[in-house]
């Protein structure tokens, strides 16, 4: 991961920023330059709320190198209250309990990190609410 | 626009090539397309390929290529739509062919994808999804389509079973074609007790990862009926489109809406309808792939590809023969190469030169290929003269 990748994606993973369209009220997450609906170019920066539901999940049994220590683990795709869907892990949860249309919060998480001596990424999973 | 021909189709086998390098694995199907068609000269050449940089630290293959082919100069351009490269490759061939820019057009497909560890050919693959808010947060493709599997599931009732079938087919398809890397049959026992990968697909629910190459020669329909000493292949409909290249960013999470729209403009074009069609090379890099495309191709309805594919509709003798080959679940997966040798199986098929595997009276067929997980699709549709 280099380091300004990272940094430069901090506010949506940290504070889940996105845009909302000045026109048509769209709302992208990550923010975007138009609007793939209306093609307007005025954006209002908004926060997401933490809150959603459960859509589709799946449970990762071979995972990628910087994940291997984590498997099993769940991932899932998560629509919030405002009609945007995030692609999250899913945490604190037993992997076999896990049911689509669940109640499920957003928190602030570490995601991955590069090695003894590499950047240590955040963002969000979700866990169920 | 001028009428587009296959006059030359070649595919050498395809498995861990472990001996051969990346040129040679294409110029060895380059040459077989090329003797295919007996032709003397290309004058431009396409390549379909999704990520030599990152397989085997190649990149600028379109000169290399053309250089190890003795081409010399001509004019050659790489193409890439990940896994969809082949099919982007060869639509560019047809619009140059079509345009009048150049006569004689080869089409390569090609990747070679075992030379780095599974852990280096999954980053390299994961590539082809969303880095950012997809691959960051620990998603593979197989779990991406294992979630497309879970939304189909719910919503149509598909069952687990009818996912195994898909991949039992296929593998029984692949034991009739000596080119596949697995031609092993397999049953629905097989598939549902074998290593779970991401819940709920297992190991026999995914295609495998593949060294290999396919190559088609195009020239217009006109000078293809001087030339050519086979039944002439026509591509009559070519359609492309795209989608959200993140799975969570669609409306529908069970639908592929890039291949549905690629294959409206393809039967358009064609002016072809979905009952028309009585063969098909579809993707099917997962098993609950193959039951969502052939419902965006409208050859079944939303939902009943999974009931179809246990039916047998799409089987050998079914109403509509998909994956012939073996497809991707069994001939292998060298993602840039598949979308060329889609068309290669197309071509054999409607030429009568399909061994144990041939489709009787075979006149109309299709190929669907597709991007990441959906991101991108081809469709292509060639019927014999």
């Amino acid at each position: 991961m280099s380091s300004p990748r990272n940094w430069r994606e901090m506010p949506q993973r940290y504070r889940l920023e996105a845009a909302k369209c000045k026109v048509c009220g769209k709302i992208f997450f990550p923010p975007r330059l138009i609007c793939s609906a209306c093609q307007a170019r005025e954006f209002e920066k908004i926060k997401l709320s933490r809150e959603g539901k459960l859509i589709t999940y799946t449970v990762i049994r071979v995972g990628p190198s910087q994940f291997v220590d984590q498997v099993p683990y769940a991932i899932g795709i998560v629509e919030l209250k405002e009609g945007v869907k995030v692609l999250t892990q899913i945490t604190d949860c037993e992997l076999d309990k896990l049911s689509t249309g669940i109640k499920v919060k957003l928190e602030f998480r570490k995601i991955q990190e590069d090695g003894a001596a590499g950047i240590i990424c955040y963002g969000y999973k979700c866990v169920p609410a | 626009m001028r009428e587009v021909a296959i006059i030359g189709a070649g595919m050498a086998k395809w498995g861990e090539l472990w001996e051969k390098s990346l040129r040679d694995i294409f110029v060895e199907s380059a040459l077989l397309a090329i003797d295919d068609a007996g032709v003397d000269k290309i004058d431009s050449m396409y390549i379909g390929c999704m990520s030599s940089g990152l397989f085997v630290g190649q990149e600028h293959l379109a000169s290399l290529l053309t250089d190890y082919l003795g081409l010399g100069p001509v004019p050659a351009t790489r193409v890439e739509s990940a896994c969809a490269s082949g099919g982007a490759a060869v639509r560019a061939g047809f619009i140059e062919v079509a345009s009048g820019i150049s006569d004689i057009v080869l089409v390569g497909g090609i990747e070679k994808m075992l030379d780095v560890s599974g852990d280096g050919a999954t980053f390299a693959l994961a590539t082809a999804a969303d880095q950012e808010y997809e691959v960051f947060n620990g998603v593979t493709f197989p779990g991406l389509y294992a979630m497309m599997a879970v939304a189909h599931m719910e919503k149509y009732g598909t069952t687990r079973k009818q996912l195994a079938h898909v991949a039992v087919k296929n593998h029984h398809n692949g034991s009739m074609n000596p080119l596949s890397q697995f031609p092993q049959k397999i049953t629905i026992e097989d598939v549902i007790s074998s290593v779970m990968v991401a819940d709920p697909l297992r190991i026999l629910d995914c295609s495998p990862i593949t060294d290999g190459a396919a190559a088609l020669i195009l020239c217009p329909v006109e000078l293809a009926k001087k030339i050519c000493k086979k039944p002439v292949i026509k591509i009559i409909g070519s359609g492309h489109s795209t989608d959200t290249i993140a799975l969570h960013s669609r409306e529908i999470l069970c639908e592929l809406g890039s291949t549905q729209r690629a294959a409206e403009k393809a039967y358009k074009m064609a002016n072809k309808k979905p009952e028309d069609i009585q063969l098909a090379e579809v993707h099917d890099c997962f098993t609950i792939a193959e039951i969502c495309v052939i419902e965006a191709l409208g050859f079944v309805e939303k939902g009943k590809g999974g009931k179809a594919t246990e039916d047998g509709l799409t089987a050998l003798g079914g109403k509509i023969p998909v994956n012939t080959s073996g497809g991707l679940k069994s001939k292998g997966h060298p993602v840039g190469a598949t979308g060329v040798a889609q068309v290669v199986e197309i071509a054999k098929q409607l030429r009568g030169e399909a061994g144990k595997r041939q489709v009787q009276n075979a006149r109309v067929g299709l190929t669907q290929n597709m991007g990441g997980s959906g991101g991108s699709s081809l469709v292509h549709i060639m019927e014999v003269l």
